[in-house]
């Protein structure tokens, strides 16, 4: 991988992704929205259970947990990836990839940080003003070492976001279509991810293999980390653990690229 | 499960020595293997000057594995269980070499396998039997070095950013192909000159016109400095001024850098005027390789004789020498055999008044459509 190509790549990524950024502005107010609905209905949950407490986390580290979680999900999800391979297999534009000396994965990571950048910068104003406005629900800031934690919890999150959904989309080597595989996975991932609410309110049994698997780290881990609910011996363990986690993903992308390409026929000339 | 495992093995060996030196040493020198109906050795290799192939194809023989779907409901259904396949062989053993500087091309009727032919020279598929070389390397191998000395151009893809001037995205293919400041500018000021849309850079893609796009296309994959060019019907939907315009511009490169070039059209005019040779594929297989002149001495069994006589009618007699083909006022076209051409027309001049005349060989569209006819009824 040469450093340097694929840094003038992501500067020329930056430039094309900032044209779109009207649309950015638009796009985050459309999803903070919701954020109010969701505090009413959590604050109805705990007054309707009579506890102040749900498997560890009060109302308002539920409000602040769910405000976390956007910030993870910015990192980690990857809106039209999965799609996009599986359409640049089925169209035939894949040969793009092959025909230059250009590493298709790290084209795509490079592109897809310079587009959360881009997304990142523009959507900071409207993100700022939602948890100034939101402040009340966090208890203290995380100290420093934890920051540094959190920080590098979230960037590992898009890289196991990024190469989980490349492996999806390499999928479509094989079958012609990804898009329902990746509605079903994605509404399994809004779950088991914590998305939708911290895992720890789920069941026991299944919490002992969600620990295991990579979803956590897309949503919840970091969220977690951020609140103070991991620490000491078992935040280095996660920390490794997510680590390990994008190496795997990482090859398990490459491998699938690798054997897609064997029974790839270049359609559609 | 052993194939998976076989998988696997390759995956892991062409991980670990990624960047493997090219397989210089298995490069073919000179000695040029044809199969089809014509020989056609225009470089005979001499012990003082040995010149290395640039490509070099052996056997190159593609299947492709297509599912087969019965028609309506009940058959999309039957499918979801239990699919059919159909092998479909595309390119059914070629074999040609192509020296520096030649510009080749390839024709054949659609499905013969010239683009799947293509594909493999680019290394965009693997092959299913056969062995190539291209610039001394195996293609599908996709080496950088090698991926940074050819280009592949599709007319109707585009690989210029939509959105983007298509500056920009000459930049990118700077960084992309790791070019130096000094050499991207020298190559691009040319490139610019030599196309005539220097003025254009600025605008988004997608407001140029067709031609102006391809030119710039063009431009894109020309920015290397690649020593070869597999160009795929690089004129298709373009007026007949951008055509010419095209063909122009190639054949100035071709002169003033040496490129190899490689072409598949359906436009006559493009392979009439860029390339002095032809090879010629029907149903997968090399059916004639050699100069394009000689292909019409092979397969143009008949001549054109266009006859004007005296006076303001032709003659009745004309028949006996030939079939007439249009006949209007004195002037009169006549298709005659070869062999009997310069007995037909001195017989013609003694019996009557010729004006005047000129003998033709027959439009290349029919001697090629003939070429076909006679791989179908032979496959």
């Amino acid at each position: 991988m040469l450093p340097t190509k694929y840094f003038h790549i992501f500067r020329i990524s930056l430039i094309e992704r900032l044209t779109y950024r009207s649309d950015f502005f638009l796009a985050t107010f459309m999803r903070l929205l919701p954020m109010l609905t969701t505090i009413l209905l959590w604050s109805a949950v705990y007054q309707g259970s009579g506890k102040d407490d749900l498997s560890g986390f009060r109302l308002n580290e539920m409000i602040a947990y769910l405000l976390l979680v956007h910030i993870s999900r910015m990192f980690s999800s990857m809106p039209g990836l999965a799609g996009g391979i599986a359409l640049d297999i089925r169209e035939g534009t894949l040969k793009k990839y092959l025909l230059q000396p250009l590493d298709m994965l790290h084209y795509l990571v490079t592109y897809r940080m310079a587009h959360k950048i881009a997304y990142m910068t523009t959507s900071f104003i409207p993100y700022a003003a939602l948890f100034l406005l939101c402040r009340n629900y966090f208890t203290s800031f995380p100290d420093a070492a934890t920051f540094g934690a959190y920080v590098l919890s979230l960037f590992m999150a898009f890289l196991v976001g990024f190469y989980f959904e490349a492996c999806i989309g390499m999928v479509g080597f094989w079958l012609l279509e990804v898009t329902s595989l990746l509605y079903i996975v994605n509404t399994l991932n809004y779950f088991i991810s914590g998305h939708m609410f911290p895992i720890d309110l789920l069941p026991e049994e299944l919490l002992v293999v969600l620990r295991v698997l990579p979803f956590q780290y897309m949503a919840y881990f970091p969220a977690a980390v951020f609140l103070g609910k991991i620490h000491g011996a078992a935040l280095w363990q996660g920390l490794l653990a997510e680590a390990a986690w994008v190496v795997i993903l990482f090859f398990l992308a490459r491998l699938l690229y690798w054997i897609g390409l064997r029974r790839y026929s270049a359609y559609g000339g | 499960m052993a194939r998976l495992v076989a998988i696997l093995y390759g995956y892991l060996l062409t991980f670990t020595n990624n960047r493997a030196a090219p397989a210089a040493a298995n490069i073919k020198f000179g000695n040029i293997h044809f199969n089809g109906l014509a020989s056609y050795n225009h470089r005979q290799p001499t012990g003082e000057r040995i010149r290395m192939a640039i490509v070099e194809v052996r056997d190159l023989a593609k299947t492709y594995r297509v599912v087969q779907k019965k028609p309506g409901l009940g058959g999309a259904l039957r499918g979801l269980f239990r699919r059919e396949y159909r092998q479909v062989q595309a390119v059914a053993g070629v074999s040609f070499s192509i020296e520096p500087g030649e510009m080749v091309a390839f024709l054949g009727p659609n499905g013969a396998g010239k683009t799947t032919t293509l594909k493999m020279l680019a290394g965009l598929i693997y092959p299913t039997a056969g062995t190539a070389r291209v610039l001394g390397y195996v293609p599908w191998d996709r080496d950088d070095s090698f991926r940074r000395s050819f280009s592949l151009i599709m007319g109707q893809k585009n690989q210029l950013w939509w959105d983007l001037p298509a500056g920009d995205s000459f930049q990118l293919h700077r960084e992309i192909y790791s070019l130096k400041r000094q050499d991207f500018d020298a190559a691009l000021g040319e490139l610019l000159e030599m196309f005539g849309v220097g003025s254009l850079t600025r605008q988004p893609v997608r407001e140029l016109s067709l031609g102006e796009r391809m030119k710039m296309e063009l431009i894109a994959a020309l920015l290397h400095r690649p020593r070869l060019l597999l160009l795929d019907e690089p004129t298709i939907g373009l007026d007949v001024v951008a055509q010419v315009t095209i063909q122009k511009c190639l054949r100035e490169y071709n002169a003033s850098r040496g490129v190899t070039m490689l072409l598949t059209s359906h436009y006559m005019r493009d392979v009439e005027a860029l390339c002095s040779r032809v090879l010629v594929i029907t149903h997968g297989k090399v059916l004639y390789d050699g100069p394009l002149a000689r292909l019409t001495d092979q397969f143009g069994t008949t001549k054109m004789l266009k006859l004007q006589f005296a006076g303001s009618a032709t003659p009745d007699d004309l028949g006996q020498f030939g079939e007439v083909t249009a006949r209007s006022g004195p002037v009169a076209d006549l298709r005659v055999d070869r062999q009997r051409i310069s007995g037909a027309l001195s017989a013609i001049l003694d019996r009557h008044t010729v004006v005047d005349v000129s003998v033709q060989d027959p439009p290349l569209e029919s001697v090629i459509a003939r070429v076909f006819e006679e791989g179908t009824t032979k496959a």
